[in-house]
């Protein structure tokens, strides 16, 4: 056994309204540069609907993920040779075009347009080449169902189901999918970039790119199912979600969980069995990998597993977290979130509560009493959002995981319903669904009442190996990178700065800390052979 | 005149090969955020897909060529029964058309940079000075091939080859140069040039070929302690393409 600890994040998708203020603030913190335009690290998108980049789940066409190959897993898109070969054009890239053409507007001539019988417009201009352009696609453009069937279809999702869906508006579902990367336990874009400049921290899990190591073969681009790696193209590297890791070394939420008005995110550590992965993430049945990425998580509540955990290096704090991992706690201990797609054998590790919300009102316009059990769980499978399409997401098509999610929601309503309502409390409907009362409450807890505290238990950073080592920099401080701080600055650290800080400011100072008294060491040059 | 061959095929060779050489591990040192393909593939994939492979392929046997043509010595292929007349067939057959292909691509791809607009616009000034001196390269290295069809053909391996093996010796053999035909003493010069320019150009990409990934294991794993410190300003680095509107 060797165990890891990885910072995890569960959404709640029955409460997210598309408001798209998380893909908002993530793009102002990282991408609202010359080169990232196109790029959103998070964006939402309406299920059913085609995603960002249009069409993305579907593997045959990008070749993302992997694949199992005579029981042995391979990327999708192919083994290390077959990579290389294709070194000079890669096949599996998405152009621009299944992006979106990034666009602005011509304010100037608003103001500066001859005089004309028309009012003048700000005619859209391309951000790419800077010619007059249409706008024709964006990426939220099927929005709410946005453009009907037409845009619909093109659901690789929906394809599968081979079901025809109701697209009548009174019977028409839909439901909000926030996505970022999924700091994959099992990453494929990591495996296919040829220069080994992506990797997985040892300490924390997050997947990042090393902006000094990449050389641009946009391999990952291909080899990410969830097309969450994007290519700069104005610096010509690869960049990808962060999961904000300066504030998550910080012990302060992503960006996109600090400013999410639903106060639907969850994040928090996981501890897992790193010697599973491989294993799980080549079961042989697609549907049977939900259970086996299940298995490859540890109980933080056993003290075997604590022990070892330190044991392993991991600190004692990280091991407290994990205890009171709300992540955890919906994934393993009430089963109510699930993963994005396990079938890209990727085993990511941003999970989703599925969406139960239209249940409840559907049967209470029918008549019947909508938050009554017996009726709740009798109605689940004829839900307005198809089992089917929520089993299409999240369990590669296997309806009872999913179906068991949504009864435990659906009991947790009516449990506090009758708690609510002073009536007496029924074991019964815990029961039916595998649960106690005070999981029952505790679940609640967690998902209604949603404590800042209690939905973002991240410890402070650490450093595996010798605390001598060198502070870590940002891996996107370079020119045109958003991070171009000083590593000292960065964190705001309060307590002494350990030396490897120091050594890598080699002896200059950095004004933005210096509070104005005195002459700090190294605000000149020294003379002679002292300059370093 | 001879004070001219000196300097050409006696000087300027040793102070390319020190601009390369010191050049890239300038940049190595100083832009390594910098090594990259600076790939255009975002903007247009379908003549990419034909004309990236093409040239880049092409190329590799092109060089493959030249290490054959000038680091074998005519006395090697002799001893071991390779005719000369086979040699030099075979050199202009998968020479030519290696060359060919080559030209063939990065003419696919010149076409591509100038007509969309997308590519156009993220070509950067590095860029517009090696691109024609690539294709002039080229242009002088395929007449030089083409050369050899005729009755008595120069034979580059007891000329050029001796005073390309010569400059490792330190011992410059600047007359095997000197009475080389134009079109291989163009191309020499020419391809100097673009040594030169290598360091400072997108072509350092050529330098960080991933062979290392056929050896890797699948997935990477780092900690936080082993990276570098990030220099705070990287010299070298040159200016993002303006993408904001032109007016």
């Amino acid at each position: 056994m060797r165990i890891m600890a990885q910072v995890a994040m569960v959404m709640n998708l029955d409460k997210c309204i598309g408001c798209h203020t998380c893909s908002v603030t993530c793009k102002q913190t990282w991408t609202n540069r010359s080169g990232t335009e196109y790029v959103w690290f998070n964006n939402v998108e309406t299920r059913p609907g085609q995603g960002y980049p249009r069409g993305y789940e579907d593997q045959e066409r990008w070749q993302g993920g992997w694949r199992l190959k005579h029981g042995r897993l391979v990327p999708r898109s192919g083994g290390r040779a077959r990579r290389l070969a294709r070194l000079f054009a890669n096949p599996g890239l998405p152009s621009l075009d299944d992006y979106y053409e990034p666009w602005t507007y011509d304010y100037e001539n608003l103001i500066s347009a001859p005089l004309g019988d028309d009012v003048p417009t700000a005619p859209p201009r391309s951000l790419i080449d800077g010619e007059p352009t249409r706008v024709t696609w964006g990426p939220n453009w099927d929005d709410d169902l946005g453009g009907g069937p037409e845009h619909i279809a093109g659901d690789p999702v929906l394809k599968q189901m081979n079901e025809r869906v109701r697209l009548e508006y009174e019977q028409a579902f839909m439901f909000y999918l926030p996505r970022i990367c999924e700091h994959c336990l099992n990453p494929s874009c990591v495996a296919v970039c040829p220069s080994g400049a992506l990797y997985k921290r040892i300490e924390d899990g997050i997947v990042l790119v090393d902006q000094d190591r990449c050389r641009g073969w946009r391999m990952c681009v291909t080899g990410c199912p969830y097309k969450k790696v994007y290519f700069n193209h104005a610096t010509g590297k690869a960049e990808k979600c962060t999961l904000c890791y300066p504030r998550i070394e910080a012990g302060q939420p992503t960006v996109c969980s600090e400013t999410c008005v639903g106060r639907l995110r969850y994040l928090g550590v996981i501890l897992y069995d790193a010697d599973k992965v491989g294993e799980a993430a080549a079961t042989a049945d697609e549907q049977d990998l939900y259970e086996a990425q299940l298995g490859c998580f540890l109980d933080p509540g056993d003290p075997a597993v604590q022990r070892a955990a330190e044991d392993a290096g991991i600190p004692h704090d990280w091991v407290t977290a994990a205890r009171r991992s709300p992540v955890h706690a919906l994934i393993s201990r009430y089963k109510v979130a699930l993963p994005l797609h396990p079938e890209y054998r990727t085993m990511p590790m941003v999970w989703y509560v599925p969406p139960l919300s239209p249940v409840v009102e559907s049967l209470t316009a029918t008549g019947h009493d909508g938050e009554d059990p017996a009726k709740l769980f009798a109605a689940i499978d004829s839900l307005r959002i198809p089992l089917e399409y929520l089993a299409g997401l999240f369990t590669a098509g296997d309806v009872a995981p999913v179906e068991a999610a949504l009864c435990r929601l659906a009991a947790m309503r009516s449990h506090m319903r009758r708690v609510n309502l002073g009536e007496e409390r029924d074991p019964a409907i815990a029961r039916a669904v595998g649960m106690d009362a005070e999981d029952i409450e505790g679940m609640y807890r967690l998902l209604a009442l949603a404590k800042y505290d209690e939905r973002y238990v991240i410890p402070t950073g650490y450093t595996a190996g010798t605390p001598e080592d060198e502070l870590g920099g940002c891996g996107l401080d370079g020119p045109g990178g958003p991070g171009m701080y000083d590593p000292g600055t960065f964190h705001a650290t309060p307590a002494p700065e350990p030396e490897g800080a120091q050594a890598s400011l080699r002896g200059r100072v950095n004004l933005l800390n210096w509070n104005g008294r005195g002459r700090p060491d190294g605000l000149f040059p020294r003379g002679g052979g002292n300059r370093t | 005149m001879n004070h001219l061959h000196i300097a050409l095929w006696g000087v300027l060779p040793y102070l390319v090969l020190t601009v390369l050489v010191a050049g890239t591990a300038w940049r190595y040192r100083y832009d390594r955020f910098g090594f990259t393909t600076r790939s255009s593939q975002l903007h247009e994939h379908r003549l990419l897909s034909i004309g990236g492979p093409l040239f880049h392929y092409g190329l590799l046997f092109v060089a493959a060529g030249h290490v054959i043509g000038l680091l074998v010595p005519e006395s090697f292929t002799e001893r071991v029964h390779v005719h000369e007349r086979l040699y030099h067939a075979n050199a202009l057959i998968v020479g030519g058309t290696a060359g060919l292909a080559t030209l063939a691509g990065l003419a696919i791809l010149l076409h591509r940079r100038l007509r969309v607009p997308a590519v156009r616009a993220a070509t950067s000034r590095s860029d517009r000075a090696v691109y024609p001196i690539l294709v002039c390269v080229l242009l002088a290295g395929l007449t030089a091939t083409a050369t050899t069809l005729r009755p008595h053909p120069y034979d580059y391996r007891l000329g050029v080859s001796l005073w390309f093996r010569s400059l490792f010796t330190l011992d410059p053999n600047v007359p095997a140069m000197a009475h080389a035909p134009l079109a291989y003493q163009v191309h020499a010069l020419l391809a100097m040039a673009l040594f030169a320019l290598w360091p400072f150009s997108r072509l350092v990409h050529a330098f960080t070929a991933p062979l290392g990934y056929l050896a890797r294991p699948y997935v990477v794993y780092r900690s936080r302690g082993t990276r570098r410190a990030p220099t705070a300003h990287r010299p070298g680095q040159q200016p993002a393409p303006p993408a904001a509107v032109r007016r």
